[in-house]
């Protein structure tokens, strides 16, 4: 297969230009030409992001939506290949969840959304990994009834606003989103402009995720970045942002090997699936409920300042391998290096001091909690 | 004293069998913020190619290769503590080790500041 990163052969999302146009540097990434950094830099945009807003260009994610006669039936067509409870989801709600394989592996990481609106029953929007389009949806073709289509939308682009700030500054120009709960959406319109808002993201902040038209990305980024608590913020930054929010990174943290109970990521299986199945690979994933996996997902703090990256081993105290990281950087938030990786069971437990190798040499560090840095998650007041 | 550069984007500063080594300001812009830097130990004899350091940026590793033989004279401990220096300063105080060259003709095979230059124009 032809190398997707290969220059020249890479795809452009709509806001390109402007990515150029603001000093990025750009590489490829999942088949695109993406911001890894602006020039202010990761460590500046990472804590612009927590401090005021950050504007995030995700349109190379993939976006699609699955249209049945009904929602229960639609729901019941994703939970075939999901292990989320679907046909529960409130209009307006969206939820993180997982595509299987038959051996329970996980095949993509995905947010899956149900239209408030009550005559868009029967719809349910995806947002997948870029990286992982050209697998998902032949899946999900494959594994859809008859009565239930996917369509891919490629006149989309995907516009994220993260930070403290991030939602005042969208409901500047799109009021109702500040109405939004964590994990709801809605269309609305920004400036005008048909959109679709949902506050939701992958930095562990409050925000928005905007799927905008293609043609008037520009214009709404544009906007979004006059304001002076927003700033562009790059896929490097991005990277150590989810890090410390203790969210995976399909294809590094989550596999075709990974279950979600080895991924620590059990909350996107409400208690009806978990307990009934009826989703690919269910007698692995109940058996790991049970029993507990055989690996499970950790963070760590590493005690130096050296970091420790995705790959290195990691060992007890003594010596014995006993897992591999798959994520590790320097934390901006915390001013230290901290990394997620996979141990055997019994080393898991939050306190236990275990070793990382790293150009032959032994880096202490111990596992701690997830997310390493607080969410601040929007939770609406009671009224 | 005179500078040299290598390919690599290290600068080179030699007084007598001493050469001083930082990486180029070019380098420092394209690795982005630097979090940790790794230095050989005193003492070290190091053959040119051989991994000198390495330098932690927040998302990857890079190595810096030793562009001469020599022996490591002294490193550069303040970047322990400031690795950030390397970002502020790269060809001034953030400079990584000294080395006691063995073999000065290597210096033939390095760039003057003119060549350098033009090298990174052209990238």
């Amino acid at each position: 297969m032809a190398d997707p990163d290969a220059a020249g052969d890479l795809q452009k999302t709509p806001l390109h230009d402007l990515h150029l146009e603001l000093g990025a540097r750009m590489v490829p990434f999942a088949g695109y030409d993406m911001p890894v950094q602006y020039p202010a830099g990761i460590m500046k945009e990472h804590l612009q992001t927590r401090d005021s807003a950050g504007l995030f260009d995700v349109s190379h994610m993939g976006q699609a939506v699955l249209i049945g006669p009904d929602h229960e039936t639609t729901a019941l067509a994703l939970e075939a290949l999901a292990p989320s409870n679907f046909v529960e989801l409130g209009r307006g709600k969206q939820r993180y969840s997982v595509l299987l394989n038959v051996e329970g592996g996980i095949v993509d990481d995905l947010m899956v959304s149900r239209p408030l609106d009550e005559s868009q029953d029967g719809r349910l929007y995806l947002v997948v990994n870029a990286a992982r389009k050209h697998v998902d949806y032949p899946l999900l073709e494959a594994g859809l009834p008859d009565n239930v289509r996917l369509e891919i939308f490629t006149d989309k682009a995907l516009i994220a606003v993260q930070g403290p700030k991030a939602v005042e500054v969208v409901a500047a120009h799109a009021p109702a989103a500040a109405d939004l709960g964590f994990m709801s959406g809605d269309f609305m319109e920004f400036d005008g402009i048909a959109c679709h808002i949902a506050r939701a993201g992958y930095t562990g902040e409050d925000g928005v995720e905007m799927s905008v038209p293609a043609g008037a990305a520009e214009a709404i980024a544009r906007a979004l970045l006059a304001d002076d608590r927003v700033e562009p913020i790059g896929l490097g930054a991005r990277d150590s942002l989810r890090l410390e929010a203790g969210l995976c990174l399909y294809g590094h943290d989550l596999d075709e090997t990974t279950s979600p109970v080895e991924g620590a990521i059990t909350f996107c299986m409400q208690k009806r699936r978990r307990e009934n199945g009826g989703f690919p690979g269910a007698a692995r994933i109940q058996a790991e409920l049970k029993d507990g996996p055989g690996r499970v997902r950790i963070g760590l703090k590493l005690d130096g300042k050296a970091p420790a990256r995705e790959g290195a081993e990691i060992q007890q105290l003594d010596g014995t391998p006993v897992g591999t990281l798959t994520s590790g950087g320097f934390a901006p938030s915390v001013g230290a290096p901290i990394a997620m990786g996979y141990v055997s069971a019994g080393h898991a437990a939050v306190g236990t001091k275990l070793s990382l190798v790293v150009r032959g040499r032994s880096l202490a560090a111990e596992v701690v909690e997830m997310p390493i840095v607080p969410n601040r998650y929007y939770r609406k007041p009671k009224s | 004293m005179t500078t040299y550069f290598s390919k690599d984007h290290e600068w080179i500063a030699v007084e007598g069998d001493i050469a001083t080594v930082g990486i180029t300001a070019y380098a420092q812009e394209q690795l982005g913020d630097v979090v940790y830097v790794e230095l050989p130990d005193v003492g070290k004899t190091l053959a040119q190619g051989d991994e000198a350091a390495v330098v932690e940026s927040v998302k990857a590793a890079s190595e810096v290769y030793a562009p001469l033989d020599g022996e490591v004279v002294e490193a550069n401990v303040v970047l322990a503590d400031e690795p950030a220096k390397v970002n502020e300063d790269p060809e001034g105080a953030a400079w990584f080790v000294k080395i006691k060259l063995s073999n000065a003709d290597q210096l033939s095979e390095l760039m003057d500041e003119a060549a350098y230059k033009t090298l990174v124009a052209g990238l």
